[in-house]
């Protein structure tokens, strides 16, 4: 059997840089969210077991204090302002600002991360203490690894933008990573109601 | 085509031979309980009917092979509207089936638990032993036994399930299903047995070393008799009778194994191991191990490793005289 | 349409094998992002897992010949049965079927590469070192020893002291990184790097199984993820998630395991359902019956199979309530399942069957897998469940659906596909042979399994004393594993005795439907020499008897001066653009290798974490530092 290819068109006039959906990054990304999105809600979930099994929550009586997290979530809600800007400026090929935008968002994850430092400096129980001191550390670890993973990330591009020529791919590496960042931040807002306010509602 | 359906008619009748020849003090398919009753109940429905599905499927498999093509032109096309309605068809079957395998299940399940119980035992598996405490409203009229169970005739006996170390499955397949005893929970079994006999039961949950060696005795008596058994079981140990034995018990109150063993109404309190205030009434040694007979014994009390390895009683050093004077102790206390 | 003429072609041709191929040597071997060269290590990798763990299978069924044995004593016994089921079920099944979907996946929807060609080659140096790592483990003493499961407390600090569980649960995160990285490339590539036209609707049926699967495998690791942390950390760190002293819960460890051990064995078995499609719809000429139907029941079966997992702690102690809604939920599955038998018949039925090695396999399947999912409808009623749980019923059980719905399609395929993996065929009655010696010794072995658990004997144990009924069948099912060896065997002779013959098997050997069939076996590192457009489901067949196609649309105008590939939209597969390829990189093979020393590291000091992190870091960023390569050309600022 002889098979013959037979042309049907040609594809050289197409773009070679993307954004959005029809990238591997933005794939890679959302396979990564969804990754780490279910091993939230699983450790959430792993908070709500123990709960259950215990009369009084925590079980010493006082809840973590407040002050700390709320920041770390006050920043991180200040910062999808200059986040969701690179993105659209990124998309918009404008190095100017993305090499800026970038600058911030360190300079921003970088606060974040020592919040994070103090939040758990100040957390009122240790993790060997009970299963709810090893569930509150769990989660907190967890957010902060995914923090500093894209804090790393942005310098990284930051730094990137900033010695090396920046070509469509670029771009559209950095806008990923925008997206990412708000997987950070929201996350953080789901994990600072279970962590801070489930004690004090309950 | 012709061998696979011989090698499965082969097999299924095999099944079926097999399944008339199902004694065995372990048999899951000889219930003598009424919750044992009610899940065998389960399963005969579930075998056969799943049997006669499965050789459904296969006889339209080897339909499906072995079809005369009328011409080397295919027949059927992928919108076959016969095809597609039959298909809704076995849909509709597939799920009236499980409809009535799902409300069997749950009508049987309804039976074995719970109902008032005439008598309460609560049984605490630790690596790799079974301790067996009779519960009663008057302190005094509770005891402590090990590694075997006796249950009166047609009285409703609820079974509490807890564990002393890792997980353990409680599992008596005569008498019914299994449940498992987890630190830190407690669970619970009924039974109500039909038939008097002796059944065995094995630890499911695997649990360590010697998780193979955990077996339990059961015995299933007329009521009258388990309460003479019962009665007996509340008395303290039997005295020693001859010299020998009385040395034994001295030996056995001055070395470590008073540390770990109970014997009522001797100075040996301990708490590691199993009461054997009338260790010599049971038939086994070591949760199933062995027959409680002369030589097993001891051997046992020689080296338990070599017998059951990792089993959580040392070899405690012992001349041989006094060897032999704890062995015969032991044997009397029946 | 222009024929384009030969000289050009050739040139064409000449310049893509320069720019796709590797490195030559060893430097090639290690710094490859070819999919079929991973692929064909993977695949080979997890067979001979698959031979290890079957030779302690083989260790095993000695022992347990006859009553009171000694070959293995119970320490040696429990390291062993751990180390099969573990291994079986992590380093064999799940990989293997991912390698098969690594070769095939690129090649059937037409993608130049799988999409994130290094993390690929990064993800099998991880699987290989995670699998090193537990074997030299189990030789040193330090093999796993709480089963597959690996149920606390058992596992925890205080019942299994020394490094065994810690190995067993840091090669469990290797194999779960090797996994998910595996999902995001398979996830990617089907979504974007599908041929122009092929829309989700004409997609193959094993793409469509690998997709779902790949979601899965998305969705469930990360609860093994979480457990195993958990209990690192419990063992390592002291704190108190299985300790129920301290408001730990023994039960949160099963929970989270069998949240990802249930969807587990439908990600092995789900690949399989792929195959069994592929091979049907070849060997009867006709396209699968029922294709929308079939990717319904895939679909459904990956959601269902997320709420299922209380089966499996039937006899814990749950609230019986709660109990009878997991055992609707799991018979629930026998309705997709159903459905697909039902389709496969009807292809079969309507088709014009060729019964060659892979269509036998298939066969065996129905026989084998019909029964196990049989079985598995009883262990889902909840009372049934209390007799049989954690008995040899359910070792029949799963060995049934596993080796009979996975195994029994793998090797089927492994028949069809061979000559495309390593351009040769496979001998047919060899093949034959292994088939029938497969069949009948895997009968012997675990049918009588069924009548083992139901006289009794429960699973996990090294002996077994005489009296209870169990010597004759077990010794009769020691008897079997051996002749299921003895077939294996026959396969490893097949594959040997083909590989010293030229590679002269032709392109398309049984008149396949897919584009995979399309180009050389095997393929050239570039796989196709211009991008097919897609207008059928079946684009090799003209007609849907299975008559050849003989003219086949491409498209041109992907340049051959770099690695380029095509993306195209998620839903409708349009060409979106063009999109540069990695080079080979060294990176991947390097970040493998620092982060096994960081997991090792960690079982021995949990400060490894912190500092063994910072080679892992300084790779992945030199990994991900751009090549010159790879910028799109337009676009730069
Ligand atoms: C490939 C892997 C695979 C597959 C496909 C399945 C399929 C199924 N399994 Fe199995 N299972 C395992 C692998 C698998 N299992 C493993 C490894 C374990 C043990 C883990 C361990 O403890 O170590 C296990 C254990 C296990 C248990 C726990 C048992 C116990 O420990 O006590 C249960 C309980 O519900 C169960 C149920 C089912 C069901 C309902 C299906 C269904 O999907 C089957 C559906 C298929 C059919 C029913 C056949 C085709 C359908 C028809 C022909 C239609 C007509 C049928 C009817 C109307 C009934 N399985
Ligand atoms: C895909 C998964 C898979 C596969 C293929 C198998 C294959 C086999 N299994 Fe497996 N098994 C499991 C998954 C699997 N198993 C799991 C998950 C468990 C539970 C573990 C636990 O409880 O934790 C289990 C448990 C289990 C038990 C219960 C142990 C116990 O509870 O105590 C037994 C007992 O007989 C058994 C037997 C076998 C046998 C005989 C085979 C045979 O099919 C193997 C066939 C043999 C070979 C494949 C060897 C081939 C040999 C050669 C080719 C030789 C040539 C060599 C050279 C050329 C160098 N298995
Ligand atoms: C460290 C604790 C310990 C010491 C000391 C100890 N035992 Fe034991 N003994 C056990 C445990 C635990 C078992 C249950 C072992 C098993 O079945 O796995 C047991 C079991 C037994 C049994 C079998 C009981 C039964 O019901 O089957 C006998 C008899 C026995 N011990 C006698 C002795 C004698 C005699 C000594 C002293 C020489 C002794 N033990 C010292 C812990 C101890
Ligand atoms: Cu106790 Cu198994
Ligand atoms: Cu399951």
């Amino acid at each position: 059997m002889n098979r013959v290819e037979v042309k049907a068109g040609d594809l050289s006039r197409h773009r070679d840089y993307a954004f959005g959906p029809t990238t591997p990054g933005w794939w890679g990304v959302i396979g990564f969210i969804l990754i780490e999105a279910t091993a939230f809600v699983l450790a959430i979930g792993a908070y709500y077991y123990l709960l259950a099994n215990e009369a009084r929550w925590p079980p010493r009586g006082v809840p973590p204090p407040l002050l700390w997290g709320t920041v770390f979530m006050l920043i991180g809600l200040a910062s999808e302002l200059p986040n969701a800007w690179i993105k659209k400026r990124a998309q918009a090929l404008d190095l100017r600002a993305v090499q800026f935008g970038l600058g911030v968002m360190t300079v921003l994850g970088i606060a974040m991360l020592v919040v994070r430092a103090l939040e758990f400096g100040s957390l009122n129980v240790h993790w060997t203490s009970h299963a709810y001191g090893s569930i509150v550390w769990a989660l907190l670890v967890l957010h902060t690894f995914h923090t500093l993973t894209d804090v790393a990330d942005s310098v990284v591009l930051w730094v990137f933008t900033l010695v090396h020529t920046v070509d469509g791919r670029k771009f559209s590496d950095v806008a990923d990573n925008a997206f990412y960042w708000h997987f950070i931040v929201w996350s953080w807002v789901v994990l600072y109601v279970v962590v801070y306010w489930t004690p004090r509602w309950l | 085509m012709n061998t696979p359906a011989r090698l499965r008619a082969w097999l299924f009748t095999g099944a079926v031979l097999a399944l008339a020849a199902c004694d065995g003090p372990q048999s899951a398919l000889l219930p003598r309980a009424e919750q044992a009753e009610a899940i065998d109940r389960v399963w005969r429905v579930m075998l056969w009917t799943c049997t006669a599905l499965y050789i459904v499927v296969l006889l339209a498999l080897a339909y499906a092979m072995l079809r005369r093509r009328a011409d080397r032109r295919r027949e059927g096309i992928a919108s076959d509207p016969l095809l597609r309605k039959t298909l809704a068809a076995w849909v509709v079957v597939i799920v009236a089936f499980l409809t009535a395998f799902v409300a069997l299940s749950y009508a049987e399940d309804r039976r074995i638990r719970g109902g008032e119980p005439d008598l309460e035992v609560r049984i605490t598996a630790k690596q790799w032993w079974w301790q067996v405490e009779y519960l009663d409203a008057d302190p005094s009229r509770q005891f402590t036994t090990a590694n075997e169970l006796h249950l009166p005739r047609d009285r409703t006996a609820r079974i509490e399930l807890r564990a002393g170390d890792v997980i353990h499955s409680y599992w008596v397949p005569a008498l019914g299903g299994k449940e498992d005893l987890i630190p830190g929970r407690t669970n619970a079994v009924w039974v109500t047995p039909r038939e008097n006999g002796t059944w065995r039961g094995q630890c499911a949950e695997f649990c360590g070393l010697q998780h193979a060696h955990m077996a339990l005795d059961v015995f299933v008596h007329d009521v009258g008799f388990f309460e003479r058994w019962r009665d007996t079981q509340l008395y303290p140990a039997r005295l020693p009778e001859t010299a020998t034995a009385r040395r034994g018990k001295a030996v056995f109150e001055q070395h470590a194994c008073a540390t770990c063993h109970t014997v009522r109404g001797t100075t040996a309190g301990g708490r590691l191991g199993p009461d054997l205030t009338h260790f010599a009434s049971r038939r086994h040694l070591a949760a199933g191990l062995l027959p409680v007979e002369s030589p097993h014994l001891l051997a046992w009390i020689e080296d338990p490793q070599r017998l059951k390895p990792g089993a959580q009683m040392p070899a405690v050093p012992l001349a041989p005289q006094d060897l032999l004077a704890v062995n015969e102790y032991l044997l009397g206390l029946r | 349409m222009t024929r384009y003429d030969d000289a050009a072609r050739r040139r064409h041709l000449a310049e893509l094998e320069r720019v796709w191929a590797d490195p030559p040597g060893l430097r090639g071997w290690l710094t490859t992002v070819d999919h079929k060269r991973v692929a064909r290590r993977y695949i080979v990798t997890a067979l001979v897992f698959f031979v290890l763990a079957g030779v302690l299978a083989l260790a095993m069924r000695t022992q347990l010949a006859v009553p009171e044995n000694t070959v293995l004593g119970p320490d040696l016994y429990n390291q062993v049965f751990s180390m099969h089921g573990s291994v079986m079920m992590f380093l064999f099944a799940v990989p293997v079927m991912e390698a098969v979907a690594i070769y095939m996946v690129p090649l059937m929807v037409g993608a130049r590469n799988i999409a994130f060609p290094r993390l690929n080659a990064f993800s099998y140096w991880v699987y290989l070192f995670g699998g090193l790592l537990i074997f030299a483990a189990f030789a040193l003493n330090i093999g796993p020893e709480a089963g597959w499961t690996g149920y606390t407390p058992l596992s925890g600090p205080d019942f299994s002291p020394g490094k065994r569980t810690d190995f067993w649960a840091q090669m469990i995160t290797f194999t779960e990184v090797a996994a998910l990285a595996v999902a995001v490339e398979l996830v990617a590539t089907i979504m974007i790097m599908r041929a122009p036209g092929m829309t989700l609707a004409r997609m193959p049926l094993f793409v469509w199984s690998m997709l779902v699967t790949s979601l899965m495998v998305i969705f469930a690791m990360p609860a093994v993820m979480l457990s195993s942390t958990f209990l690192i950390t419990d063992r390592l760190i002291g704190t108190q998630f299985y300790n129920p002293a301290e408001g730990g819960d023994h039960l949160l460890w099963q929970h989270l395991f069998w949240f990802f051990g249930h969807p587990e064995v439908y990600i092995i078995f789900m690949p399989a359902l792929g195959m069994i499609s592929a091979i049907v719809e070849t060997y009867c000429r006709r396209p699968v019956f029922g294709y929308t139907p079939m990717v319904l029941a895939l679909v459904a079966t990956g959601f269902l199979s997320f709420g299922l997992w209380v089966h499996h702690m039937f006899a814990t102690g749950l609230p019986p309530m709660g109990n009878s809604f997991y055992t609707a939920a799991s018979m629930l599955i026998a309705v997709p399942s159903g459905i697909q038998v039902f389709c496969w018949i009807a292809t079969i039925a309507t088709g014009k069957p060729r019964l060659e090695v892979p269509l036998l396999f298939v066969l065996g399947f129905f026989a084998l897998f019909v029964l196990g999912g049989m079985t598995g409808v009883m262990v889902a009623s909840v009372p049934l469940d209390l007799q049989v749980h954690d008995t040899y019923f359910v070792v029949a059980h799963f060995h049934y659906v596993l080796i009979g719905g996975a195994v029994f399609p793998l090797f089927g395929a492994l028949y069809m596909w061979f000559p495309k993996i390593a351009g040769r065929l496979l001998d047919d009655r060899l093949g034959r042979w292994q088939f029938w010696l497969l069949f009948i010794g895997f009968n012997v072995t675990f049918f009588p399994m069924h009548y083992l658990g139901l006289i009794g004997m429960p699973r996990r144990v090294y002996t077994y004393p005489t009296g209870l009924g169990w010597d004759t069948w077990n010794l009769l099912s020691s008897a079997g594993a051996y002749l299921v060896a003895l077939g294996a065997l026959l396969f490893v002779v097949n594959v040997a005795r083909a590989l010293r013959r030229p590679a002269d098997a032709p392109d398309d050997p049984w008149g396949g439907p897919d584009l995979s069939w399309a180009t050389s076996s095997p393929p050239p590192a570039y796989e196709f020499a211009h991008v097919h457009e897609v207008r059928t489901r079946t684009p090799l067949w003209a007609g849907p008897d299975g008559e050849p196609q003989l003219e086949l649309p491409v498209l041109h105008g992907l340049r051959t001066d770099r690695r380029e590939a095509l993306l195209t939209t998620p839903i409708d597969a349009v060409p979106e653009c063009r999109w540069a390829m990695p080079d080979p990189s060294i990176w991947p093979l390097l970040a493998a290798l620092s982060l096994t020393v960081a997991f090792v590291w960690s079982i021995f000091d949990p400060w490894g974490v912190v500092w063994g992190s910072i080679p892992v870091g300084v790779a992945l960023i030199v990994w991900f530092w751009p090549k010159k390569s790879e910028p799109s050309l337009q676009a730069t600022e």
